[in-house]
């Protein structure tokens, strides 16, 4: 029951009009964020984008010292069988003073095969370095043409802008010579 | 000009609108190009002009360019070249667009050069100079999204770093990316959204031009003395005067436009966007279109991600406390020997880190890049505020009038 007609409502107690107004008001603004929401979400990856999550890749085929690129969610996944020397050349590094510290052990499965995203962590460019005749940088693995990001044999950022080691996508062994990326 | 009393219409049917909605006069009051002048504008005033009619000439081509285009991963780069083939004049109107772009911002350099130049940042045209800097910001946003269009190998990739850009942001950097992407990478989803941006944007700086011609008429425009206007001496009618160099401006811009668009279409563009987009390959050298290269030549001068991104964002955003930064009270350079010079030597480093953004970043172009990024920063927040202080001012003329007379037999007034 509104007792003044200016909406005060008198004697400093916030009157019924003043409840509704805030009421309303928040009201308002949860629904307001609840319909906003839908509307962001909707320019997440879709269940289609999100269903391709999975690749399967043989390795029997790849020489020793050879790498190939494999597609996996529209990115492309490095697949290296590393000689002995790159090996034990990554494993020397693991004290070299990292800019992404992270032992060489830590980042394979089998120390013969290196599976990277092939996506430098700098701005997302392809590195080089998947044939023999492209450069691999100073230091024998990667080399980001873009705005010169160097990867070692374990794929770890030793020089340039990236900040991060090239990413190690979740995959399992299915058996000795097939791997499951995803 | 804003408290002007709204005027009385002869016309009948414009009287019958205006008493029901009162458009005309709140147009002019507001847009209207009716205004007094001061007298003494030169040609650097018009590319504010020349700039919304290539605001027009983008929409315009872009709306008939957009009934042939598909937005599709698959179908893009087919479409651009169906419209390049196939479409009647499809090649011209993709070749205006396109090349429009480019024209679009050199003259809002230009704009902002001379903005810079003769102080019109300064008070009462902060508001004004801010609501410059966001049509600027989305401007440079349409012609991304716009570039990223005919799925090219530039296009990809270009779409590909700046969008990584935003991975930089710690912790939920990686979120926004693939929202931004609508997915792990950049592709068909992320196309399809560039392009409803990228109508919608050129609207959006339609309204913000509305409202930056809106802060013009309230003061009037700044001129080449930087002195206000003191009285009717001082100004002409905007119409005929100004309208009249306008259009000789114009069609200087589109014998400009039709020399690039007829003998030269793909000059500024760049051939690997002749390739259709490959999600495995980064072509070898990657560069923007050359009127982002200075600001992605400040990007790669910092071996930081999150540094270097802050840095090139900062760049384009220190122009918003350019009006504080700059102590001086004379507005125009032409009375400011100190800052004329420093003036200069910043356009030259822009122009110096246009030429770095083109280069590789290595070896002795990303030095000088560095030290070119160095000294922007250096100009705007050390050497302006203390150039302010320091520099001693020419006498400024008495008035606009007399600067134009040249009658020299009122003395000059010393300078505050
Ligand atoms: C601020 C205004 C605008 C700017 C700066 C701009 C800029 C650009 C640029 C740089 C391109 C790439 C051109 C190329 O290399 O092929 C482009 C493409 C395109 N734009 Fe715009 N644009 C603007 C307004 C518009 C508007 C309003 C529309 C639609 C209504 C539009 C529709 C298109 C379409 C369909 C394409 C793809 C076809 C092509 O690549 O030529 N644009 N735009
Ligand atoms: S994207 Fe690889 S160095 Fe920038």
């Amino acid at each position: 029951m509104a007792t003044t007609a200016d909406g005060k409502g008198g004697h400093g107690h916030a009157s019924r009009r003043d409840i509704l107004m805030v009421a309303a008001t928040g009201a308002a603004a949860v629904g307001a964020a609840y319909a906003a929401w839908p509307l962001i979400n909707s320019m997440n990856p879709s269940a289609d984008v999100l269903a391709l999550a999975s690749t399967e890749v043989d390795l029997a085929p790849i020489q020793e010292g050879q790498s190939i690129t494999v597609q996996w969610r529209g990115k492309p996944v490095f697949v290296r069988h590393r000689t002995k020397d790159e090996i034990a050349k990554a494993a020397a590094d693991d004290k070299a003073g990292l800019p992404d510290v992270q032992a060489d052990a830590a980042r394979v499965k089998k120390a013969e095969w290196l599976i990277l995203v092939g996506v430098c962590t700098h701005l997302g460019c392809i590195p080089l370095g998947q044939k023999a005749t492209e450069g691999r940088g100073d230091f024998g693995g990667w080399f980001c043409p873009c705005h010169g990001s160097h990867y070692d044999t374990s794929g770890r950022i030793r020089k340039g802008p990236a900040p991060r080691n090239l990413e190690v996508p979740q995959y399992t062994f299915l058996d000795d010579k097939r791997i499951r990326i995803g | 000009m804003s408290g002007a009393p709204r005027r009385q219409y002869t016309n009948p049917v414009i009287r019958w609108i205006e008493y029901r909605l009162p458009i005309f006069s709140t147009v002019e009051a507001t847009i209207g190009a009716d205004m007094p002048t001061p007298k003494n504008l030169n040609y650097w005033w018009s590319f504010g002009g020349l700039l919304t009619l290539a605001l027009v000439i983008q929409i315009v081509t872009g709306i008939v360019l957009a009934m042939h285009y598909i937005a599709h991963g698959s179908m893009a780069f087919d479409s651009v070249e169906h419209i390049m083939r196939n479409v009647n004049s499809g090649w011209l109107i993709r070749y205006v667009h396109a090349n429009g772009a480019s024209l679009f911002f050199l003259a809002v350099y230009v704009h902002i050069a001379r903005g810079m130049y003769y102080g019109s940042y300064k008070y009462p045209r902060e508001i004004l100079w801010m609501l410059g800097v966001v049509i600027f910001l989305i401007m440079m946003a349409t012609a991304f999204m716009g570039y990223v269009l005919p799925w090219g190998q530039m296009s990809f990739w270009a779409a590909t770093v700046i969008t990584n850009l935003f991975s930089a942001i710690p912790v939920i950097g990686e979120e926004i990316t693939t929202w931004l992407w609508g997915g792990f990478s950049v592709d068909s989803p992320t196309l399809t959204r560039f392009y409803s941006l990228h109508y919608l944007l050129p609207f959006a700086i339609f309204g913000v031009t509305i409202l930056h011609i809106w802060a013009l008429h309230v003061h009037g425009p700044n001129n080449p003395t930087g002195i206000d206007v003191k009285g009717p001496q001082d100004t002409i009618p905007y119409k005929p005067y100004y309208t009249s160099k306008y259009l000789s401006v114009f069609s200087a811009f589109m014998m400009v436009l039709a020399v690039l668009v007829f003998f030269e279409p793909n000059y500024l563009g760049h051939p690997d966007n002749y390739k259709p987009a490959d999600p495995l390959q980064t072509p070898a050298h990657i560069v923007p279109e050359w009127y982002f290269l200075p600001f992605y030549a400040i990007l790669r001068a910092i071996p930081d991600k999150l540094l270097g991104v802050i840095a090139m964002f900062g760049s384009i955003l220190v122009w918003f406390i350019l009006p504080w930064l700059d102590t001086s009270r004379v507005r125009s350079g032409r009375y400011r020997p100190l800052f004329k010079q420093f003036f200069w030597l910043l356009v030259i480093d822009f122009l110096v880190l246009m030429w770095c953004g083109a280069q590789p970043a290595e070896g002795p172009a990303l030095i000088v890049a560095r030290i070119a990024t160095a000294y922007y920063f250096l100009h705007f927040i050390v050497i302006l505020p203390l150039v302010g202080w320091f520099e001693r001012p020419k006498p400024l003329p008495e008035s606009i009038s007399t600067s134009v007379l040249g009658s020299g037999a009122a003395a000059p007034k010393a300078a505050e």
